[in-house]
This record gives structure tokens, C-alpha cells and sequence, in this order.
């Protein structure tokens, strides 16, 4: 622009520009688009988010590495010296879970209480409020793959060969993970507004979460007879983390049955063996869901975010 | 003229909350406790903004003015009824709530620019001018939890004049930084207004109106009581006030005291400038009343001339015609037009009893070769 003080007079006219309508409730596509509009900001957003993480810390953006790597750890020696399940190269099968795993806690636990801790921003500054909790899914999703591209290089050092066959199927799963986290976060961060325990009860229920989630354990080697045996089965795949978990271990670890390494004529049932279209199929199904889902989180937001100013 | 802002019927409630429950344990033994009133911020507003107006929106605390300018944003939506903008908006409301006190100036004037809708690569373009109107171009890599509290406003306001918006909202911000800085931050509203740019400037401060708008629109507790012109926005601003202190001191104050013409013992307020002119306010009152006296003069402009009271020595007034006499000895103004305003306010200039603006409308001449409002008489020689 002219800083001068002679400035010419602006001669643009406004005829032509877009109306925007600010009204009691927007109608989801205009939502959508509104928060297509502002992605420039969403991005500003994560990488501030990022910033301020690290920031004043020596070894920066390498603790994103460094904690996973020190959870891994742990659960690798706990699960192979003393409690022995017996699953080879079971640090890949953990890596591959623990991935998934991580992104999907690090957002939610970070996205919940983001616009009541924000609360100053949200009361004065207009933009889409899901922009926040979104900001940190996004944060989230920048360490997944920080942590993806370690283990692929681990999986390569270790001349794991991965199941490349599969891997068509891993786009599809990641995107059915990214657009998930974002519903919930988006929804959590919403309903934390009325309910501020949501926050706490979060934590809790992620802490259980994880143990539904074949991560530190192989589901089809533990609890998959018990639950066949009763017809209950779909009900542990109800939980959507599961088959994305699950499909990153068949793509990573590959072997669906192995020998056990505490005695070798013991043979494990690790992954279910199904076959690459039925893995393609659900993955697409889960897709679907949670393109839906997360459709119904805007919609939920966008009632909740009405009396935002009332409640913070 | 395009319009660029149009409010049709917009309302606005609050809830408020007398008791707070918001953890699950007390949702869950009191589900019913606390009680729930809802206050009506603002009750069916309309009024349209043509493109290059500066508009002032007046009212006092309460008034809703703030949420109005909220609702106009973005940041609230309102009950009911709908808003249309056209155009870019910046708005300075509540500088710097969008700072992240971590980051350094330079990331913050990029993420303050990208919450206010501006991509990148204008805030680039910008950036150089965003710096030097802040005037804290050697602090700019510095974290902002680091800055003065005036630093901060200065870098938030600079962000949000240059980023080159068509419609700028303005709410009660001109009061930031040092004197100096104020003017240049009117200095660049009066630009705006010349670049043909739309302007909302929301304040309680009358003066500010004046000076810088075109029309006025006033609000009293969610109403919209007048919108048109300036001078009549403003006295029926000043008339409502005196209104509400009725209302609330109904017992001392009820008409008692009202003003009734300004006069002039020669009937003419034509004056040449230079020349005394003698004034004689007609106050009637009810009852015994005893106050100071204030009269403003203002150019036809809307720019305070002059504002004087009785100096200490209160008006007595007694039950039934009273005549204060107003004596400007020499006046040293030059040719136009100046309106003038009187009224009586209590001893502590907290309350205004009665006021009557525009009383009287005084025309100067002046043929002398001075230009502008006051004659100084200056003489100028070469040494």
C-alpha cells in the first residue's frame, strides 16, 4: 500500500466483491469453505504451535523424536525380557503401532483444551475457532511423520523388508486417521468449553484407549479366541484406531504368523490374515466413516460455538 | 455508493450465569442449581454503511456499542438477523489478544496478519512499513513477552493499518501509547478516511466523533436510538444522557432546570472578530438550584474551539427566570460559522442538569489576512 500522505484516493470500488454474511448460524458448506479460505492461517498456526513447543529448548525439535523413542524403548524391553511375548523383531511391530498411536493421543490430549486456554484470542479475534484444535492435530501430524520417516529407517537398517504390496492401502489409512483425530479433537475441543472435566476425562479414557489398541500386544495372539468364541469380535474393530494401527503393522512388520522366539515350536498368530482387498476394503470404509464423522463434527461445532463467549 | 456493511435486525443475547457449574461432579449433584437470565445486548439493529463513509457508533457503557462492532467482525454471531460485508475488514479491537508472547515480533506481525485474513505475501510487502510506523524496528526479533505494553499495542496497530483493509473497525483503541503516537494514529485514520476507505469508529468520547466522522449512530441499551448526521447524532446522544440522569436522580432533577434561548441584547450573533459580544443565556427553574455553568464553542467542522465554565464562582439559580450573562471580550476568532453550546452541570462536573447544544449559532467576520480559526495578530519582519 501508499504510506505516502498524499495518497491517491482509493478508486477500487467494493461492487464486485463477494458478500460475506455473518448470521446466527452458517450452514455447513459455507462453513467448509470458510475454513477452506483460512488454511494459510491454520498452517501459520502449526508452525508456531511448533515453535513455541521447542522453543528455549537445546535440543529443539528433536525431543519429538527423542520421547517416542524413550516410550518405545521401554515398552521393548517390558514386553520382550520380562514379560516375553515372544513376538520376533518385535521393536517393528511396537515402532509401527506406537506411530499411529502417538499422533492420535498427542492431538486429542493437545486439541481439548485448546480454546478455553485461548479463550482471550477466541473472544476478540474473528477467524473459524476449529482452526485451533485443528492447529494442533496438524502439529501432531508433523511429528507422525517425523516419526514415520525414523522408522522407515529403522525398518531399512534392520533389511525388514516392508510388505510394498500393501502399501497403497497406508495413504488411505493415514488420511482415515488424520480426518478422525481432527473430528474428535474438533468436537472435544468444543464440548470442553461447557464440560472443562472433558479435559481430564480424556486423559483417562486415552490411557484405556491405548490398551484397546493392539499396540504393545498382538490382538489376534491374546484376546481375538476369547472374544470369537462369544461373537464379539466386530466389537473390538468398532474402535477406529484399531484397523489403522493394524494396517501400518502389515505393511511394517509384514509376517502375519510366526514362530514364537521363547520356544520355537509355539506359533504365534500376530496380525489377521486377511488379504489386501479385504484391508483395502475396510480402510476404504473407515475412509467413508470418517469423512462423515468428521462432517458431523463441524456441524456439532458450529450449534456449540454460539454461546462460546457466554461460557468462557 | 456500494454499500459495505448492512445490518438488518440484528439481535443479540447473552446468558448470564449466576452460578457457575462447569465441573462434571457439580453438573452432576446440582443439575439445576444456578440460575440462567438472559440479557438482550442488542435488540434489532438496522443500518447500512455506504462505501467511504466514517461512521461513529456513540452510546454509553452498556449501551451494546462494543457488540455491535463484535457481531459486525466476526467474533460474536449475532441471535438473530444477519450481516453483509463487503471487502477486507481489519479491526482494532483489544490489540495484540493475538499474540503469542513466545514468538518473536516479526512471527507474531506474520500470524496477527494471517488471523486478520491477510495472506503472506501481502504481510511481505507490508512488512517493511509495519516495522517503521511500530517504531521498534530494533526489537523485532525479540520475543514479544519482552516488549513494553506500549510496543505491544504498537506493533498490533501498526499490523492493522497497513495490512490495507477496505473497511478498518476502530473500538476505544485511540487511547494507546504516548500522546505522540495517538496523533499519528489519528493522523492515519484521517488518511484512511481521505483514501475513500470505510471506517467504524466505536467511542463514548464525543470529541472524537466530531472530529472525525460524518454521521453517528447512536445506541442506548441495545437500541438504536438516531443515525444521521453528526451534530444531530450527538445532541440527541447529549439529550438522552440527560434523560437517563433524570431517570436516575428523578427526585432533584426532574425538569426543574431547562435551558431556553440564547439571546443577544443587540439580536444580531453577527460579530466582527476582534470585537466583544455580549450573550444572555435564559435558564428557567423550577426550584432553587446552585451548579457551575460550561459552554463550548465549536467550528462548523466539529473542532473544539473553546470549552470554559464559571470558574468557581457557581450560577445561583433562583425559582422562576434567571438571565446568565456570557461576556467575550475580544473575539478572536476569524470568518464563519461557530455553534455554541451551553449547559449547567453540578458542582463536580459529574452530572449534567441541562444542556443545550447548538444554543446558538455565531458568525464571525474577519478581513484581515490571517487564515484558519483564531486570530493571533501576528507580525512578521525580517531581522
Amino acid at each position: 500500500m501508499s504510506d505516502a500522505p498524499s495518497a491517491e484516493p482509493r478508486r477500487r470500488s467494493l461492487e464486485d466483491t463477494p458478500v460475506r454474511v455473518v448470521s446466527a448460524r452458517a450452514t455447513l458448506p459455507a462453513r467448509l469453505k470458510n475454513l477452506w479460505s483460512r488454511r494459510e492461517l491454520l498452517l501459520g498456526l502449526i508452525s508456531s504451535d511448533i515453535r513455541i513447543k521447542y522453543k528455549n529448548s537445546a535440543l529443539g525439535i528433536f525431543w519429538s523424536m527423542l520421547s517416542p523413542a524413550f516410550t518405545l524403548g521401554v515398552y521393548y524391553m517390558v514386553f520382550s525380557f520380562f514379560l516375553k511375548n515372544g513376538i520376533p523383531n518385535f521393536v517393528i511391530y511396537l515402532f509401527s503401532g506406537l506411530v499411529v498411536w502417538n499422533m492420535f493421543q498427542n492431538a486429542i490430549n493437545s486439541a481439548t483444551p485448546v480454546i478455553v486456554d485461548r479463550a482471550a484470542l477466541v473472544k476478540k479475534v474473528s477467524f473459524p475457532r476449529e482452526i485451533l484444535a485443528l492447529s494442533n492435530v496438524g502439529a501432531a501430524t508433523v511429528y507422525f511423520v517425523v516419526q514415520l520417516v525414523i522408522l522407515i529407517i529403522f525398518v531399512a537398517a534392520l533389511r525388514h523388508a516392508p510388505a510394498w504390496h500393501f502399501m497403497l492401502i497406508l495413504p488411505i489409512s493415514f488420511l482415515s486417521l488424520f480426518l478422525f483425530t481432527s473430528a474428535l479433537a474438533v468436537v472435544m475441543s468444543a464440548v470442553n468449553v461447557y464440560l472443562r472435566d472433558t479435559k481430564h476425562l480424556m486423559e483417562v479414557l486415552l490411557q484405556l484407549w491405548f490398551w484397546l489398541t493392539p499396540v504393545v500386544y498382538s490382538y489376534e495372539n491374546s484376546i481375538a479366541p476369547h472374544l470369537h468364541r462369544h461373537g464379539l469380535s466386530l466389537l473390538y474393530f468398532l474402535n477406529p484406531v484399531t484397523l489403522i494401527v493394524v494396517t501400518f503393522q502389515r505393511v511394517f512388520y509384514v509376517s502375519t504368523v510366526v514362530h514364537s522366539t521363547v520356544n520355537a515350536a509355539v506359533i504365534l498368530n500376530i496380525l489377521p490374515t486377511w488379504s489386501f482387498s479385504k484391508f483395502l476394503y475396510l480402510n476404504l470404509l473407515l475412509f467413508a466413516l470418517s469423512m462423515v464423522f468428521f462432517l458431523v463434527a463441524e456441524a456439532i461445532f458450529g450449534r456449540l460455538e454460539g454461546n462460546f463467549e457466554s461460557e468462557l | 455508493m456500494t454499500t459495505v456493511i448492512d445490518v438488518q435486525g440484528v439481535s443479540k443475547n447473552f446468558k448470564i450465569h449466576h452460578e457457575r457449574n462447569q465441573s462434571l461432579k457439580e453438573r452432576l449433584l446440582h443439575p439445576r442449581a444456578g440460575t440462567t437470565e438472559v440479557f438482550h445486548a442488542l435488540k434489532g439493529v438496522n443500518f447500512s454503511v455506504s462505501q467511504g463513509e466514517t461512521v461513529g457508533i456513540i452510546g454509553h457503557n452498556g449501551s451494546g456499542k462494543s457488540t455491535l462492532l463484535k457481531c459486525i467482525c466476526g467474533v460474536l454471531k449475532p441471535t438473530t438477523g444477519e450481516i453483509s460485508l463487503r471487502g477486507s475488514l481489519a479491526a482494532l479491537l483489544e490489540l495484540g489478544a493475538g499474540f503469542q508472547t513466545e514468538l518473536s515480533g516479526r512471527d507474531n506481525v506474520y500470524l496477527y496478519g494471517a488471523m486478520l485474513g491477510f495472506s503472506k505475501k501481502m504481510v511481505d510487502g507490508i512488512f517493511d512499513d509495519v516495522v517503521a510506523f511500530s517504531e521498534i524496528e530494533q526489537f523485532i526479533d525479540t520475543q514479544v513477552k519482552f516488549y513494553s505494553s506500549g510496543m505491544y499495542v504498537r506493533l498490533a496497530f501498526a499490523v492493522a493499518v497497513n495490512v490495507d483493509p477496505d473497511i478498518l473497525v476502530v473500538d476505544e483503541v485511540l487511547a494507546v501509547g504516548d500522546e505522540r503516537f495517538q496523533a499519528k494514529c489519528v493522523e492515519r485514520i484521517r488518511q484512511f478516511k481521505e483514501e475513500g476507505r470505510t471506517i467504524l469508529l466505536v467511542t463514548h468520547n464525543a470529541d472524537q466523533v466530531r472530529a472525525l466522522c460524518d454521521r453517528a449512530i447512536v445506541l442506548n441499551t441495545g437500541d438504536m436510538i438516531a443515525d444521521g448526521p453528526t451534530q444531530e447524532s450527538l445532541r440527541i446522544f447529549r439529550e438522552h444522557l440527560l434523560e437517563d440522569a433524570v431517570e436516575h436522580d428523578s427526585a432533584r432533577l426532574s425538569e426543574t432546570i431547562k435551558i431556553d434561548t440564547v439571546t443577544s441584547p443587540t439580536g444580531s450573533f453577527e460579530v466582527r472578530s476582534g470585537s466583544a459580544l455580549h450573550l444572555d443565556v435564559n435558564v428557567h427553574a423550577k426550584s432553587a438550584y446552585s451548579g457551575n455553568f460550561v459552554m463550548e464553542i465549536f467550528t462548523r467542522g466539529g473542532l473544539l474551539v473553546s470549552r470554559s465554565d464559571a470558574q468557581g464562582s457557581p450560577v445561583n439559580l433562583t425559582p422562576g427566570h434567571n438571565v446568565i450573562g456570557i461576556d467575550l471580550a475580544q473575539l478572536p476568532l476569524l470568518d464563519g460559522l461557530y455553534d455554541l453550546n451551553v449547559g449547567i452541570v453540578d458542582h463536580h462536573g459529574h452530572t449534567v442538569i441541562a444542556w443545550s447544544e447548538q444554543a446558538a449559532t455565531i458568525q464571525v467576520t474577519y478581513d484581515g489576512r490571517e487564515a484558519g480559526i483564531v486570530e493571533l495578530g501576528a507580525t512578521i519582519r525580517q531581522q
